[in-house]
């Protein structure tokens, strides 16, 4: 294991090139298996290892790029995307990574950007886990009982049906008000920005349950919003932080799609109630391991940084 | 092997004298220091009343194996190696022993801010912070003997050698001084346990009367930029003479072509990065493809 370092030059530091391949791979193969990006998982991963946490959410950023491709690409072939509506999402989440990137460099001048990084993944991840297992456990046990799946209408209303400005989206075959589309795009662009999140994770949820958008364009306008959102913050990463480590971004890439590529072969064995429970756990095991370390007094209080604009 | 060394004692302090005085030109003064017994104290030459102390004669000249530590994509650190040499040495100090050298390497110095997590509503969070000003990046120490031992501690702090009397000195007002201590010793013991401050009290051996070799390591995560090294003379437990010579840490081929990039140009190196991961993420869809 020794033998096979290499220099990150913009982490500034030798890293096994065998963890940096075998993360990419493992999240790889959960992101194809539960259908994310996996942003949530490779930007904790690469700050348990050391990298620095600017590094480490600009780099993450750029691999949710190649992993939202791939999935993306296979979306448009089968015609999955509703262009119209990811467009407005869009609008929302280049203004919220826009936003993201301005309490990046602000919380990063006052020295609490790790903290609210860890507090954010902290409250994030325990809550859609904690949602998404309650959700599933259910569905378990109404399957394990031979009940029939309640069925969703989707023409069912609620508030967000009754707010103003209104459009109407073919392909997704609904008319809905663009206020809360691009306040959700914003949400999820600000935690790109800030996390190194693509977001899909929150932003699947919101639209089936809050948005009422049909569960079939969901996924692949996710993905094609979460592409150009990521993209953006990547761009502006490098040209506002200078934190974008190509080197450590490649070897994530492509060990995380070839990874995805057995991911998406076991998840398709797998029911769609059992995926959904075994993802609640990842995600409530990667909250929780971030919250004990918030919690328990740490081996050490004082931390050292170098230089004014280095983190 | 003998005959090597011997050759070498001859040859190198002309050749290092002729090198060093070039480097020492370049570089601003080694830090100012009054040679001889702090004023007024009781030193360790309590005989200078009867017999006046020998003039400080002695001269140090260095010289390194090389003047370029290249960064490459395998870098695991190096070590460094110094010769040098006592010029206009007393023959009969030598023979006792009683010269000590001290070879230090030092990083590019800037601002380094030591921040204390506290417990606030449970969870541990940065709460106060201390800023150093211009501070090593790096540090490797090597000396014939442990700094403490060579010298009294007020000279050696004087010089600012080694890493537990190095200057820390706090930028800005500070409200409550009191703990500048602790904040001073955390910075020491993380910058230690990290590996990049570093010493080898055994690290600077003579390898004849008046020549030496002295060896500092370099640490895989060493900064690039322009470090300096710094050789201290030592007689009998007083500083005399110091010299100093630049040692440059690049980053060469693919990584300084990167780091380059990421910093004049970031924009286009940015959509680069984009582009590297659409081109990747196709490539994967088409090479997968399963409809």
């Amino acid at each position: 294991m020794r033998g096979v370092t290499v220099y990150l030059p913009i982490a500034e530091l030798s890293v096994n090139i065998l963890i940096i391949l075998g993360m990419g791979a493992a999240v790889g193969f959960l992101s194809g298996m539960f259908g994310v990006g996996g942003g949530f998982l490779i930007t904790p991963l690469l700050i348990f290892y050391n990298i620095p946490p600017v590094v480490a959410v600009a780099t993450g950023a750029n691999q949710v790029v190649a992993s939202s491709i791939s999935g993306a690409i296979t979306h448009f072939r089968r015609g999955t995307i509703d262009i119209k509506l990811g467009t407005v999402l869009l609008c929302g989440g280049l203004a919220g990574a826009s936003a993201g990137i301005w309490i990046f460099a602000l919380l990063r001048r006052i020295g609490q950007l790790d903290l609210v990084i860890s507090l954010a993944y902290v409250i994030l991840l325990g809550t859609v886990g904690g949602l998404m297992l309650a959700e599933s456990l259910r569905a378990l046990r109404r399957a394990a009982r031979n009940e029939p799946m309640p069925l969703r209408r989707p023409g069912h209303h609620n508030w967000v049906h009754r707010l103003p400005l209104k459009m109407r989206f073919k392909k997704s075959k609904i008319y809905l008000s663009v206020l809360p589309v691009i306040a959700l795009g914003f949400c999820i662009g600000v935690l790109t920005s800030v996390m190194g999140v693509g977001g899909g994770f929150i932003m699947v949820p919101a639209m089936i349950y809050l948005l009422r958008i049909p569960t079939n364009v969901v996924v692949g306008t996710s993905l094609f919003q979460i592409i150009f959102v990521s993209a953006y913050t990547v761009i502006i990463q490098a040209t506002a932080n200078y934190t974008v480590d190509i080197v450590l971004a490649f070897f994530l890439m492509i060990a995380g799609v070839v990874g995805a590529q057995y991911g998406v072969r076991v998840g398709q064995k797998l029911r769609g109630e059992q995926l959904r429970a075994l993802l609640a756990l990842l995600v409530l095991a990667v909250g929780i391991r971030l919250a004990v370390e918030l919690v328990i007094p740490p081996a050490e209080i004082y931390s050292i940084v170098s230089g004014a604009a280095s983190y | 092997m003998r005959h090597a060394l011997l050759l070498l004692a001859a040859l190198l302090p002309p050749l290092l004298l002729a090198s060093a005085a070039a480097q020492a030109q370049a570089l601003p003064p080694v830090v100012p220091i009054t040679g001889g017994v702090p004023s007024g104290g009781a030193g360790p030459m309590i005989s200078a009343d009867d017999t006046p102390p020998p003039e400080p004669t002695e001269n140090l000249d260095i010289g390194i194996s090389t003047e370029e530590i290249a960064i490459t994509s395998d870098f695991r650190g190096a070590d460094l190696t110094i010769f040098g040499a006592i010029d206009g040495f007393n023959p009969r100090l030598l023979a006792q022993g009683k010269y000590d050298i001290v070879v230090a390497l030092e990083g590019p110095k800037e601002n380094a801010t030591v921040r204390r997590k506290e417990r606030v509503f449970g969870i541990w969070i940065n709460r106060h912070s201390i800023t150093f000003e211009s501070v090593p990046q790096s540090y490797s120490l090597s000396s014939t003997r442990p700094v403490e031992v060579i010298a009294p501690a007020d000279q050696i702090n004087n010089i600012g050698i080694g890493v537990d009397h190095m200057r820390l000195e706090p930028v800005g007002f500070l409200g409550d001084g009191s703990n500048v201590g602790a904040f001073r010793d955390a910075f020491r013991r993380l910058k230690e346990a990290s590996g990049i401050y570093q010493r080898d009290p055994g690290g600077v051996q003579f390898i004849s009367a008046s020549l030496f070799r002295a060896t500092v390591r370099l640490p895989a995560n060493v900064p690039n930029g322009v470090h300096i090294v710094r050789a201290y003379l030592f007689r009998d437990g007083t500083f005399v003479s110091a010299r100093a010579l630049q040692l440059r840490v690049v980053k060469t081929g693919l990584e300084q072509a990167i780091t380059q990039a990421a910093h004049q140009q970031p924009f286009f190196y940015g959509i680069f990065a984009v582009l590297l991961a659409v081109v990747t993420g196709w490539i994967a869809s088409v090479v997968f493809r399963r409809d």
